[in-house]
């Protein structure tokens, strides 16, 4: 009836997990009973649940990464305090769960907080800078959210329900074939990343479509912001990359499930092909991350250097090399292989050409800075660490990507140390960077910047202490994924490294202090003219928060930094010009769809893991029977009528003159 | 704001030096480009994903274990029999279209209909084939390249049937409401992906039938 599933899947003998599962559990329906009990239920249901609003979906991507990296940062401070207390002893924490924790800890960091973090972002700012009312498939957008969110779902359930994988953050088969894994961890694995994988290719679809063909009058390729361009070379790759990892892990299911033999040890079965799939895969997945992040820096230090981003034309070409070479150097994952040194000399050198397009990006956000007025804001302090952390990053990158290097530092915490290096130097602190900068955009107030400050710096140094130690480490030798150990020499550097770890924590916790302290100071951050930075794209160009639709009159763009074109020309003429001609606004209506699937996805991805197969069959044909359902509607879109378009960007005006006349005059 | 950031902001900051001004841009493009262009990007990507199938079975190719290559066991006639129904189902789905453009709900029905049975005839090919590979225990458990046959031959069979169960939903759609504009746009993504099955089946017949039959 319930397939493997029987009580024995609780860990009742594990009292770390059952005990967080248990008081995660308890939040989560407290919150849902205040939910419920304070009447915000179908407040929630009809403007965010059902909402096909990018903007909206955005923050929710936003938040599911924000509260992923809780978890997933918990896992590091469980990883770091067991090292520094596991030499000549066992720690607190057994193999199998230690196994577990780092599996979870990669898995949860890339999937469900990086990518969301960049997803959501893309999401809420991108149809703003084209200077359109939405992205080009809004019921689909709401859709690839809800099953990101099924599979950072399914990943949490494994925490209570059964285990989750023992492999590392990518499942190498052989030790994740059904003889060596028998249990349902690499199934949890492989199902919530299926499931999530398919709303990234959504994603992916969505924003490359809306980029390429849905842009405002005058939006040429050579207009967009720089953050469109990398949105675009990032979801490329997304479309290009994503199938290979759902097609891998097909494989990998087929093996556990019906005894294929794609990467078995016996029948002809190649386990480096699995390699070789996933890191073609797993690479350009870097740049997914990266490029986005790219972006923000690029729009960051431009605003707050109060100059157009200089060398806009080689950025581009250098966002576009990335974007290809990305697919040409997976094979620097596993240069001990034994491919041979001519293949692994034409992977070390196109792993250290794509270093190249890489510094000339970080010398075009230098030479931005150079001769401007630079305003030291939260984001900008978030750019400036990532230039100095991303260098170090990168040059140990280069480093490994000498192949005789390579065999000394291969799966040594070196290595940990370097991937740390760019993907919390880069991905981590350019979505903090973006957070900050579009928090206004989305939600009408600013965040605090004093303790957006304190929060950097405690981020910067915890960050360094946490890990130049395993830059240490790596050197005498220490391999990555140990549970204990009995090298002497090691034994400091871990402890400095726990440090490091409860710094980055104080960090994290001047975050969420400054998200309340900011909710509860709205009043006095509150930001009535749109603009609060002195922006230069057009989505300072609309109210903070916009209107649903975005914009009331769609702009026309005539340059490049299209709305700082537009404050000039406001400047220079005065606020002239005559009663725009509002017309009636066509938006997408509200759907549950995204959520049912979701719910149905949940089930089947559940009861796949569990070999519940008559679950199976009833989800899959709930979520047939969704699509049905919404292939049927009549009207899927609703009209705004003029007036009330009028109305509301008259009320928008209004704010800002009169938020202007109390900063005294423009200009 | 101070005179030395806005000596900076002249008409051409990016110095783009008239390269922009060759182009022009009208704005979004209208809502049916824009459905098939995204549903463009989907099936590349689908290839992408057909292709890693097609890449390991290149790798598995000669890894038989011991047991039966392709050449034992591949029938070129039934192959035959079933690209016959694929190409003629990708013709009889051009009228479907044809028909939809012509607003005429009885071609629509007829020739949808005809393309439904012309894949079912072709799925029920392949799973004769499969059910005979089986029972000579030539399953997907016997050798890694026979793992890597029957993914990559069954990829596009579930493609098929998930066409089939498209299609039908299709006909029902068109039954019930008519040819409203995003109907049209439905079965213009719809005809899409029916003919890029058929272009995956065009490269599966060559590489996997074709040439494994010569080997």
């Amino acid at each position: 009836m319930f397939g493997k599933l029987s009580w024995a899947a609780i860990p009742l003998d594990q009292p770390i997990p059952l005990v967080t599962g248990a008081v995660v559990l308890v939040a989560i329906l407290a919150v849902l009973a205040w939910i419920v009990i304070a009447g915000h239920l179908p407040y929630l249901w009809r403007e965010w649940i059902t909402s096909v609003d990018h903007k909206r979906i955005g923050v929710m991507y936003t938040l599911l990464a924000m509260v992923m990296l809780l978890r997933g940062f918990s896992d590091a401070i469980l990883m770091r305090s067991q090292q520094a207390l596991a030499y000549h002893s066992q720690g607190y924490l057994p193999p199998e769960h230690y196994d577990q924790i780092f599996s979870a800890h990669g898995t949860i960091m890339i999937f469900f907080v990086a990518m969301p973090f960049v997803i959501g972002l893309m999401n809420l700012v991108v149809p703003l800078q084209l200077g359109v009312r939405d992205v080009a498939f809004p019921t689909l957008n709401s859709v690839g959210f809800w099953l990101t969110a099924t599979g950072a779902l399914l990943v949490n359930i494994s925490l209570v329900v059964g285990e989750f994988a023992r492999t590392g953050w990518l499942p190498y088969p052989p030790l994740s074939e059904l003889t060596y894994s028998p249990g349902v961890g690499v199934d949890y694995y492989t199902w919530s990343l299926e499931i999530s994988g398919v709303g990234t290719l959504v994603a992916g679809i969505n924003l490359v479509t809306t980029v390429l063909k849905l842009r405002t009058k005058g939006m040429t390729y050579l207009r967009m912001p720089m953050f469109c361009w990398t949105t675009l070379a990032s979801n490329l790759l997304i479309v290009a990359a994503f199938p290979i990892l759902t097609a891998t892990l097909a494989m990998l299911i087929l093996d556990r499930y019906f005894g294929f033999h794609f990467f078995t040890n016996e029948a002809g079965g190649n386990i480096m092909m699995f390699m070789n799939l996933i890191w073609a895969w797993g690479h350009p997945e870097v740049y997914i991350l990266v490029l986005p992040a790219f972006g923000i820096f690029s729009e960051v230090v431009s605003t707050f250097s109060g100059k157009p981003l200089f060398g806009y034309r080689s950025m581009v070409l250098a966002t576009m090399a990335i974007c290809v070479i990305s697919f040409m150097v997976w094979l620097h994952h596993f240069f001990t292989m034994g491919a041979g040194p001519d293949v692994n000399a034409i992977f070390g050198i196109a792993s250290m050409i794509i270093a190249v397009p890489t510094g000339v990006k970080i010398y075009n956000w230098l030479f931005t800075m150079y001769g401007g007025r630079v305003r030291f804001t939260t984001p900008m302090m978030w750019s400036i660490g990532f230039m100095v952390t991303f260098i170090l990053g990168g040059l140990t990158g280069v480093l490994v990507a000498v192949p005789p290097a390579d065999f000394l530092l291969h799966n040594s915490l070196f290595l940990v140390a370097h991937f740390h290096n760019v993907i919390i130097g880069g991905v981590l602190f350019g979505a903090f960077a973006g957070y900050t900068y579009w928090f206004p955009k989305a939600f009408g107030f600013r965040l605090h910047e004093g303790l957006g400050k304190v929060a950097f710096w405690f981020w910067l140094v915890g960050f360094y202490v946490a890990f130049v130690p395993l830059y240490a480490v790596g050197f005498l030798g220490m391999t990555r994924r140990m549970q204990h150990y009995d090298v002497a020499e090691w034994r400091p550097w871990l402890l400095v490294a726990a440090g490091g770890a409860v710094l980055i924590l104080i960090g994290i916790v001047f975050q969420i202090l400054q998200l309340v302290v900011s909710i509860r100071q709205r009043a006095e951050l509150r930001d009535l003219t749109g603009d609060p930075w002195d922006g230069r794209s057009l989505e300072w160009a609309t109210a903070s928060p916009p209107p649903v639709f975005n914009f009331a009159v769609m702009p026309d763009v005539s340059g490049a930094d299209a709305y700082w074109t537009i404050k000039m020309r406001a400047r220079q003429q005065g606020l002239a010009g005559g009663e725009p001609d509002y017309r009636d606004v066509e938006m997408p209506r509200n759907s549950p769809t995204g959520f049912v699937c979701a719910f149905f996805a949940t089930i089947m991805g559940f009861a796949l893991i569990w070999h519940i197969w008559w679950m199976v069959a009833a989800g899959g044909v709930g979520a047939f029977a969704t699509f049905v359902a919404f292939a049927w509607r009549d009207h899927d879109e609703y009209v705004i009528p003029a007036a009330e378009v009028a109305r509301i960007d008259h009320a928008n005006l209004e704010q800002r003159r009169a938020a202007l006349s109390l900063a005294g005059s423009p200009g | 704001m101070t005179d030395a950031t806005l000596a900076f902001a002249g008409d051409d900051p990016h110095q783009l030096r008239g390269m922009q001004q060759s182009v022009t841009h009208d704005g979004p493009a209208p809502k049916r480009i824009v459905t098939g262009y995204g549903f463009w990007i989907f099936l590349l990507s689908d290839i992408v994903m057909f292709s890693c199938f097609f890449a390991s079975y290149a790798v598995l190719l000669g890894q038989t274990a011991g047991g039966p290559s392709g050449a034992q066991l591949f029938d070129l006639k039934s192959v035959a029999a079933e690209t016959a129904c694929l190409l003629l189902s990708s013709f009889t789905c051009g009228l479907a279209s044809i028909a939809a453009d012509m607003r005429s709900a009885r071609w629509f029905q007829t020739a949808m209909a005809a393309t439904c049975v012309l894949g079912l005839a072709f799925l029920a090919l392949e799973g004769r084939e499969f059910a005979g590979l089986v029972s000579h225990g030539a399953g997907p458990t016997r050798s890694a390249f026979l793992s890597a046959f029957f993914a990559l031959v069954g990829c596009h069979g579930m493609h098929v049937s998930a066409g089939i169960l498209w299609l039908l939903t299709m006909m029902a759609q068109v039954f019930a409401k008519g040819f409203r504009a995003d109907i049209m746009r439905r079965l213009l993504c719809f005809a899409l992906f029916w003919h890029a099955l058929d272009i995956i089946w065009v490269a599966l017949f060559s590489v996997v039938y074709l040439l494994g039959s010569a080997a």
